[in-house]
């Protein structure tokens, strides 16, 4: 009996720390990280596509859910979901060369994307070694497939029916 | 409070509640703390060499830091997907395109329905598939989603289910990202080094020449795993069960995989420069990935899947 209080108090604690921690996470600010994103109408690469979003662009996460984020587009204010694997929360300068270290170091972020191994490295590379021949590299980019090809796809093949995940 | 430990508490309290919910979006925040605790030592190093934090500034930046976890983790998806272009242009030195549109066609539509139920469904440029023309056995993947498969193998295959199992374990390559953790830790180290000093001062050729060289390097490190010494029988392993899990997810029979795996072990040659010499020998993999899918029992024939495998790789 005498463990109660102190149970209770720590039930309290950890209540709480739970809430700041999820009130925090919901209110995390996000960066798109693939080259070009889609926000959909709900949490399914097959649902309908509300805007697009471009590297770098900077989204509020709202909630999620099963791997998905319910997220505002910063710049336009529109709403809708993404899956998890597009955002990260670092922060993405895309100019090289901007702000200097000792700022970024004092902030919390230290932004490294749009540098290192990019494109101007590839044409660094391509300059050196004129033999490899990216041409098909290029042409299998252009490879997509459209919603309605896979929504097709597995129609058609009797395969997982869409909604839900993914 | 100071920006590291308010830092280090929202850590904290992101793996307190992880543990707790089991949040999937929460391993994205935390994952960001792991990173940022390698990218702000290299930061301190590279403010203390160019002069931009005196030595004290540099300590609390590394302090903040704790040990140094520098790793292929450290890329970012941008970065991912430059690596994966050049090994791509590498692998299509190996065997050449196989220019049919429809089988292109169908492999993409398939490939990248798989992908969408991977655990990495979105990467920097996405997820693109072509076949190469050879007789030889083979599918090989470069980071960020650029998966290749010859004709050899594809004959391998008596159903779609099979080329879903073939497509499926090399997305599990990419998904691991185990291209990425075949380059060398030193490589790593100067690379994150050099863009570093590229943020700390305008940008030069010097250090351009400097990370060109660590590409190449990194660039050879993949390539050479890949083409001649093959994964870690771990890493085989691990893209076998993504495998079996993104079949399941997108309702192929993961017996698809035991018997393109059958398949293949009446058709390989040994002391071939093929799959024969970079992956361990069907038996074991068949071996190892059965508990996962269970008693083996034949796939049954989807007659619409039959239909459109049929057409679409009927020349291959």
């Amino acid at each position: 009996m005498r463990a109660y209080p102190l149970m209770a108090a720590l039930l309290a604690v950890s209540l709480l720390l739970v809430g700041v921690a999820a009130t925090t996470s919901a209110a995390e600010s996000m960066s798109v990280q693939v080259k070009s994103g889609s926000i959909r109408t709900s949490p399914s690469f097959l649902a309908k596509i509300v805007a697009q979003v471009q590297y770098g662009d900077r989204v509020a996460v709202l909630s999620q859910s099963n791997g998905w984020a319910e997220v505002k587009i910063a710049s336009s204010g529109l709403q809708g979901w993404i899956h998890a694997s597009a955002l990260t929360t670092e922060k993405i300068e895309l100019r090289a060369g901007e702000g200097n270290v000792a700022q970024s170091a004092s902030s919390d972020e230290l932004a490294l994307a749009g540098k290192g191994f990019n494109a101007q490295v590839e044409k660094e590379y391509k300059a050196k070694n004129p033999k490899v021949s990216f041409a098909w590299v290029d042409k299998m980019e252009k490879m997509t497939v459209s919603d309605e090809t896979i929504r097709e796809f597995i129609q058609i093949g009797g395969l997982k029916t869409p909604g839900g995940a993914p | 409070m100071n920006w590291t430990s308010r830092r280090e508490l929202l850590c904290q309290l992101g793996r307190l509640t992880l543990a707790g919910l089991g949040a999937p979006l929460l391993g994205a925040v935390l994952k960001g703390c792991k990173t940022l605790e390698a990218v702000s030592d290299v930061g301190a190093q590279i403010g203390e060499a160019t002069g931009v934090l005196n030595e004290e500034q540099a300590q609390s930046v590394r302090k903040s830091g704790k040990a140094v976890a520098r790793s292929f983790e450290d890329f970012t998806p941008e970065q991912e997907y430059y690596i994966g272009r050049t090994v791509g242009a590498i692998i299509l030195e190996k065997y050449p395109p196989y220019n049919d549109r429809r089988a292109n066609t169908y492999i993409n539509t398939m490939g990248q329905t798989l992908a969408l139920f991977s655990d990495m469904p979105e990467t920097f440029g996405g997820y693109h598939f072509l076949i190469q023309d050879s007789d030889e056995i083979n599918a090989l993947s470069a980071p960020g989603g650029l998966v290749f498969i010859t004709r050899g193998m594809l004959r391998c295959c008596p159903d779609e289910t099979a080329v879903a199992a073939v497509l499926a374990h090399e997305i599990g390559h990419v998904t691991h990202k185990h291209g990425l953790q075949a380059i060398k830790k030193s490589r790593i180290t100067s690379a994150l080094t050099t863009l570093g000093v590229e943020g700390a001062k305008s940008f030069g050729g010097k250090e351009l020449a400097q990370l060109t060289e660590t590409f190449e390097a990194s660039i050879t490190d993949i390539t050479h795993t890949l083409i001649t010494s093959g994964y870690s029988r771990a890493f085989e392993g691990q893209a076998d069960q993504a495998a079996v899990q993104i079949l399941r997810r997108v309702g192929y029979d993961p017996n698809g995989l035991v018997e393109m795996l059958q398949q293949m072990k009446t058709r390989l040659k040994p002391g071939r420069n093929d799959f024969a010499s970079t992956h361990p020998t069907p038996d074991s993999r068949i071996r190892e990935i059965q508990p996962y899918i269970g008693t083996y029992a034949p796939v049954k024939t989807v007659k619409a899947r039959q239909v459109r495998f049929n057409k679409a790789l009927k020349k291959v």
